[in-house]
């Protein structure tokens, strides 16, 4: 079984839930931008919450399938279609042999993932799947996918086949058949252009100038075009410190909202370092990092302070969301 | 025992900081509870990360809560507290000494100029001063296999500079305030480049993909170009 990549979108990478275990030795985490989007594409088509998928960004990629395929297509809508009809998003669906899979430019969003039934036959380096592209790290070679590509998948999780079949028969022939239920639209943030960001304070907030703690609230900050994988680079007023001191280097994490010495916000994002030596001004929290992965370059931002237990709460419940929404869906491939 | 400070990093990671600044006694500190977490990771502890004064553990909220029946952040601060008097008792480790060969100026060290320029010191006295030392291992971060060592010279320290440069070029020696490092990788990023090393401090396909680790000791020897080329030539080959 495997599929083949006819066009690669702007940039496909293969990405897991994150390297996590080597942070030490400074390998970064790497990992989807939007691990909400991943896990429930994974957990539509049968597959564990670790395995890996394709997170397309921007515009996304075309795929042949040289054998039966059971995929789920999640995230930002790039209007995805087989063989030139549309399909829904956030659901299971079969694709036959030989039919074309083609993702185009994101409406709502700007990352889409898009997972496999048994995921890919690909290696794990450091213990995980997700591309490191500028170490040249895990995925598909290290590097983004490219048109020629042949990415090689495992067989099908045992308990989807029940639903593979019932599909497979009523798709009659057809490119491609889907459920007619989706997953709970409750379980994964809606996309919005221009949202609020929900942040903690950093450890290093009280080094702000007090003009600089009130524009860190009231203010918008724009996703510039510099933004990547790594980090987005925020336009916008600049903040400024009321002492400046160089500071020792210290652990960093995804969300992270740095502050250089020019006063422009920098957010650390999957492929952020391991640790550094800017401010940490803010946080964002976790719950809210699904939504920020999905700002597309030159929307605007704005941050609210939450509590770590608010934040907390929110991540507990997120959690919870999605360990029924995974029990849900072992229901439902018995069907 | 040492003072401590407790802090969250974010809702996913708690923070056990030792005093404001550098200081080789906090090192086998931290270590010791690096070590201790080696042995004994608590329920929902993913990865820790040590630094100069810190050291970071990343925990999973809901395994630490057990599925939300406590608070994450509180179940953290408990562990740690539980895990420091009992770390204090870890034994200490040998440290390794590693040479790194570095050429230093021209090229391979475009701002060798500027060090020397903002410390009022000729280049070959920068050169001195930097590979006249030995330097401890304080952490592996900021990118694969990059260390940050301990033990730069006051006279040599020069601040960052103010926008991180689009791509340094691995092997890369730099200075950024009292810290020194080496890049491992093509990265971007804002120290004072003074030279570079013909050494693979990152390989994923060995079999210790980092060729540094926290704990050993680092001493920069100068050599030629024509020795940096002799030498990155007989790496390439093995």
């Amino acid at each position: 079984m495997s599929l083949e990549i006819i066009k690669p979108g702007v940039l496909t990478t293969i990405q897991d839930a994150g390297r996590y275990g080597y942070q030490k030795d400074g390998i970064l985490v790497s990992g989807a931008m939007d691990t909400v989007a991943l896990r429930i594409a994974n957990l539509l088509v049968g597959n564990l919450k670790s395995d890996a998928a394709l997170e397309a960004t921007i515009t996304g990629p075309q795929v042949k399938f040289a054998s039966d395929q059971l995929i789920a297509v999640t995230g930002a809508d790039m209007a995805p279609a087989v063989d030139g009809t549309p399909i829904k998003m956030w659901r299971p669906v079969f694709v036959k042999k030989g039919s074309t899979l083609k993702l185009g430019s994101a409406t709502t969003g700007c990352r889409t993932y898009v997972a496999f039934s048994g995921s890919f036959a690909i290696p794990k380096v450091l213990g995980s799947y997700a591309t490191y592209l500028r170490a040249a790290v895990g995925g598909y070679e290290g590097r983004a996918l490219q048109a020629g590509d042949v990415i090689p998948c495992n067989e099908f999780p045992e308990k989807v086949l029940p639903l593979l079949e019932q599909l497979q028969a009523s798709g009659n022939g057809h490119s491609f058949c889907e459920t007619k239920w989706a997953v709970d639209p409750h379980v994964h943030p809606v996309y919005q252009e221009n949202p609020e960001i929900q942040v903690l304070r950093g450890p290093e907030y009280d080094r702000l100038s007090e003009l600089s703690k009130m524009y860190l609230w009231k203010e918008k900050f724009q996703v510039t075009a510099q933004s990547d994988r790594m980090g987005y680079q925020l336009l916008g007023v600049t903040l400024s410190l009321s002492h400046k001191t160089e500071l020792i280097s210290t652990a960093v994490t995804f969300g992270t909202v740095q502050v250089p010495p020019k006063g422009s916000l920098i957010i650390l994002m999957a492929d952020r370092q391991t640790t550094g030596g800017y401010p940490r001004v803010a946080q964002v929290i976790t719950a809210d990092l699904p939504l920020l992965a999905q700002v597309p370059p030159g929307k605007v931002i704005r941050f609210k302070e939450v509590s770590l237990e608010e934040a907390q709460m929110q991540y507990l419940k997120q959690e919870y969301h999605l360990e029924q929404c995974k029990q849900g869906l072992e229901f439902k491939f018995r069907a | 025992m040492r003072p401590f400070q407790l802090y969250p990093l974010g809702d996913t990671a708690i923070v056990l900081q030792f005093g404001e600044e550098i200081d080789d006694n906090i090192f086998p500190r931290i270590r010791a509870i690096a070590a201790y977490l080696d042995q004994h990771p608590f329920p929902g502890m993913m990865e820790y990360v040590p630094a100069y004064t810190t050291i970071t553990i990343y925990y999973d909220p809901w395994v630490i809560s057990e599925k939300g029946k406590y608070d994450p952040y509180a179940m953290a601060v408990a562990h740690m507290q539980e895990l420091l008097p009992q770390a204090a008792q870890e034994k200490k480790q040998k440290a390794r000494t590693i040479k790194i060969p570095v050429c230093y100026g021209g090229e391979y060290g475009p701002d060798l100029e500027f060090v020397a320029d903002h410390n009022k010191l000729s280049p070959k006295q920068v050169i001195r001063l930097h590979s006249g030392a030995d330097y401890i291992v304080h952490m592996i971060g900021f990118a694969p296999g990059f260390p940050y060592l301990g033990g730069l010279h006051k006279k040599l320290a020069t601040p960052r500079k103010d926008m991180p440069q689009a791509l340094i070029p691995a092997g890369s020696v730099g200075i950024a305030g009292n810290q020194t490092g080496i890049y491992p990788i093509e990265t971007p990023g804002g120290w004072q480049l003074i030279g570079r090393t013909p050494l693979e401090l990152f390989n994923p396909n060995r079999e210790t993909p980092s060729l540094l680790r926290a704990g050993d000791i680092v001493r920069f020897e100068p050599i030629s170009e024509k020795q940096f080329n002799a030498l990155k030539e007989k790496q390439h080959e093995s």
